[in-house]
């Protein structure tokens, strides 16, 4: 139905009939797309099922600890909120962007908390002010990337350092630990009825609504479509710009949950707080198979790879392997999870690459053709 | 330095029918290197109308000195950037470059200084070479790759230095003396790399192979069908920035003088901001060397214009932010008019 819908509207503002074939030629290649697209990404979330097995038999083996409740309540205390983070950049960056500016945003609004309650702001206010403060900071992230046509990546650098330097003047050297313990409790108590922190179980919601609303609705839809091709998305009549400026304020939001989160579990606002974990959130968004241009990941695979990471991590801790060397283990596991699945076209280009070698023949026809 | 980086040199090749539409090109480019420097001629000035101090020759010196490492990343992530790819590793490549060099100090004794800087100059490219050849032969996204080896550079740099930590004491005073070093009042230190940012950026301006660097970034399979050996370019480039970056490291070293396994920890996204900053698209096919030096030399002058005014140097990184935001704005509104000028010129041509 879609596809006629296009072909019926292309045909009379454009009198070559060159361009509306091409558009349903291209459309009817990338019918068979999403199917494979599944069936691709499915095997990259079974094989990441695989290493969570793995990590977790490893774990018990290697320590009687690792399966403990308490273990697994700090690893969600410890993680919780770098794993928050992970499920708006997720739809970031199937939407064909990047936002490296949560870890700042995370620590402004953890600056905002921390400046308002040594003013003995009420905490209610301050939770409306921090929130409005995230969105902000994602709306300007948003309209600069969808409004002015920059690239998100140079923006979101830009905003990393302003976010940050926002947190700076705000607090300076100052650090503000005075709050009440009926919040910093977050740091300390379960959710009643589980072994699960608050980040976790925050973590969890999200992740559930976030999945619902990726997969399930036309919104979480237009978000693959426009990260695969936006000048497609752009023709199919989705609003393209909305839509990714949405996302940067959802995603601003989410940030100064987790700075909240951070602050209570720290009981510290310092303006340092989750300096450098843009990269870790990253990472694991791409260790999730989500792909760095768009267009491609699922949130069952952005759930699967924060518990590998978190696994790893956990396990490295156990077995004394020094603990600021972890990066070693996430950075190995990111290179293969750019080349496991491009193993198969690397051999063969490599192979290639040695036969042109000797032969010799190309690059100097190549290159005898231009002169 | 950078003549071992660059392969053999062939004349450039005019081509007649696009002079006018490059003339124009390269018109922008220069207003845009000039837009940089004049903001920093104005942040000068007026930092000195307030504290006249500001332009002491130590000031000076302590400006320059404090900017060449920063220039010096920048000229390799120019290159980088340029063929449109980026490289995250560089901080991780200045901290085990830094503390690898050091140590060296202490582990043969005696040993000549330029060894050292060979030596970290050799690490360097040796994790370039790494980067490269990935994202070459591999063809996987360099913001992975590097962003990866981010990660493991720093691991390892970490694995090996425990919770040592290479202090002052046992490096030679030659060796501590360099940032101290001056010809005629000028640091070592920037002329050497004010060399190294000359040689950059006229080996991008004029090597054939450089330019093939702006034909990548535009255009990558353009550049492909155009029978240029993309992955040999893109290796190099990488190759470039792990070198220089491992360079960078020595100096890291000869200026901080106590090296542990933090060194060098976030420079990516300052360099990455100091290029962009100076004009080079994030997207590569546009910016120069010396626009990208300028960039860093803008932020660290930033830095100590605030010192001396007595700003808070907490409002230092907000302001480095926002002057990112605005050299983007701002190229994106110069390429927007630049379009609509030469399209114009071309239809004008063609009637």
């Amino acid at each position: 139905m879609p596809p006629n819908q296009n072909q019926s509207q292309a045909r009379p503002e454009q009198d070559e009939p060159l361009a509306p074939r091409g558009a349903v030629s291209g459309e009817s290649t990338a019918r068979p797309a999403p199917g494979e697209l599944l069936r691709s990404s499915l095997r990259w979330e079974t094989g990441l099922v695989m290493a969570v097995i793995a990590i977790v038999i490893a774990g018990a083996v290697v320590s009687p600890q690792f399966l403990t409740g308490a273990n697994l309540f700090n690893l969600g205390l410890s993680y919780g909120e770098i794993a928050i983070m992970t499920l708006p950049m997720a739809l970031i960056v199937i939407s064909g962007e990047i936002d490296l500016s949560v870890a700042s945003i995370l620590g402004m609004s953890s600056a905002v908390l921390g400046i308002l309650w040594s003013y003995h702001w009420p905490m209610l206010l301050i939770f409306v002010v921090v929130a409005c403060v995230g969105a902000l900071a994602g709306l300007l992230n948003g309209l600069l990337i969808t409004r002015l046509g920059l690239p998100s990546l140079a923006v979101t650098i830009g905003t990393l350092a302003l976010y940050r330097g926002i947190a700076l003047i705000i607090l300076g050297p100052k650090t503000i630990s005075s709050f009440p313990v009926t919040y910093t409790n977050v740091g300390v108590n379960t959710v009643p009825g589980t072994q699960l922190t608050y980040s976790a179980g925050i973590f969890i919601v999200l992740a559930v609504i976030f999945g619902a609303v990726l997969h399930f609705t036309p919104f979480g839809r237009s978000i693959y479509a426009m990260g695969a091709s936006p000048d497609a998305a752009r023709f199919a009549g989705i609003r393209v710009k909305r839509v990714k400026t949405i996302l940067f304020v959802v995603s601003g939001l989410v940030c100064a949950l987790a700075g909240v989160l951070w602050t209570f579990r720290l009981s510290t606002a310092v303006q340092n707080n989750g300096l450098g974990l843009e990269l870790d959130v990253v990472a694991i968004v791409l260790l999730a198979g989500v792909s760095i241009f768009g267009g491609k990941g699922t949130m069952a695979g952005v759930v699967l790879a924060v518990l590998v990471y978190t696994g790893l991590q956990n396990l490295l801790l156990l077995t004394n392997f020094n603990q600021e060397a972890t990066g070693i283990v996430t950075g190995a596991i990111l290179l293969a999870s750019v080349f496991v699945p491009n193993a198969a076209s690397f051999a063969s280009r490599f192979s290639d690459q040695l036969r042109k070698r000797r032969g010799k023949i190309r690059p100097s026809a190549a290159r005898a053709g231009l002169k | 330095m950078s003549t071992t980086l660059t392969p053999r040199r062939e004349p450039p090749q005019p081509s007649g029918p696009e002079v006018s539409s490059r003339r124009l090109t390269e018109r922008v480019f220069r207003v845009r290197e000039s837009g940089i420097l004049a903001v920093l001629i104005v942040f000068v000035a007026v930092t000195a109308a307030v504290q006249p101090r500001f332009l002491d020759l130590a000031n000076i010196q302590f400006v320059l000195i404090n900017a060449t490492i920063f220039a010096l990343l920048a000229v390799g992530e120019t290159m980088v950037v340029v063929s449109r790819n980026v490289d995250l590793s560089i901080g991780s490549v200045v901290g085990l470059s830094a503390y690898l060099s050091a140590s060296m100090f202490s582990h043969v004794h005696g040993i000549p200084i330029p060894v050292v800087f060979l030596a970290g100059l050799a690490i360097g490219l040796a994790c370039g070479v790494a980067n490269g050849l990935m994202v070459s032969l591999g063809r996987v996204p360099s913001l992975v790759v590097t962003l990866a080896t981010l990660y493991i550079i720093r691991g390892i740099d970490i694995l090996i230095v425990g919770g040592n930590q290479v202090v002052a004491r046992s490096l030679p005073a030659a060796f501590l003396n360099i940032p101290q070093d001056t010809i005629a009042g000028i640091p070592d230190m920037a002329i050497a790399v004010a060399i190294v940012v000359a040689a950059g950026a006229y080996y991008l301006r004029s090597f054939r192979s450089g330019r093939e660097l702006y034909a990548i970034g535009s255009n990558p399979d353009g550049a492909r069908l155009a029978g240029i050996s993309v992955g040999k370019r893109v290796f190099t480039a990488f190759a470039i920035s792990g070198a220089l970056a491992g360079l960078a490291g020595v100096l890291w070293a000869a200026q901080y003088q106590t090296i542990d396994s933090t060194a060098g920890t976030g420079y990516e996204l300052t360099v990455i901001s100091a290029v962009v900053v100076g004009g080079v698209a994030i997207f590569g096919g546009s910016g120069t060397a010396v626009g990208a030096a300028l960039g860093a030399l803008l932020l660290g002058t930033i830095t100590s214009a605030l010192y001396v005014l007595g700003i808070s140097p907490f409002w230092d990184q907000s302001i480095a932010g926002f002057l990112l935001l605005l050299a983007i704005s701002l190229d994106r509104a110069i390429s927007v008019r630049l379009l609509t000028a030469l399209r114009l010129r071309s239809s004008r041509g063609a009637t």
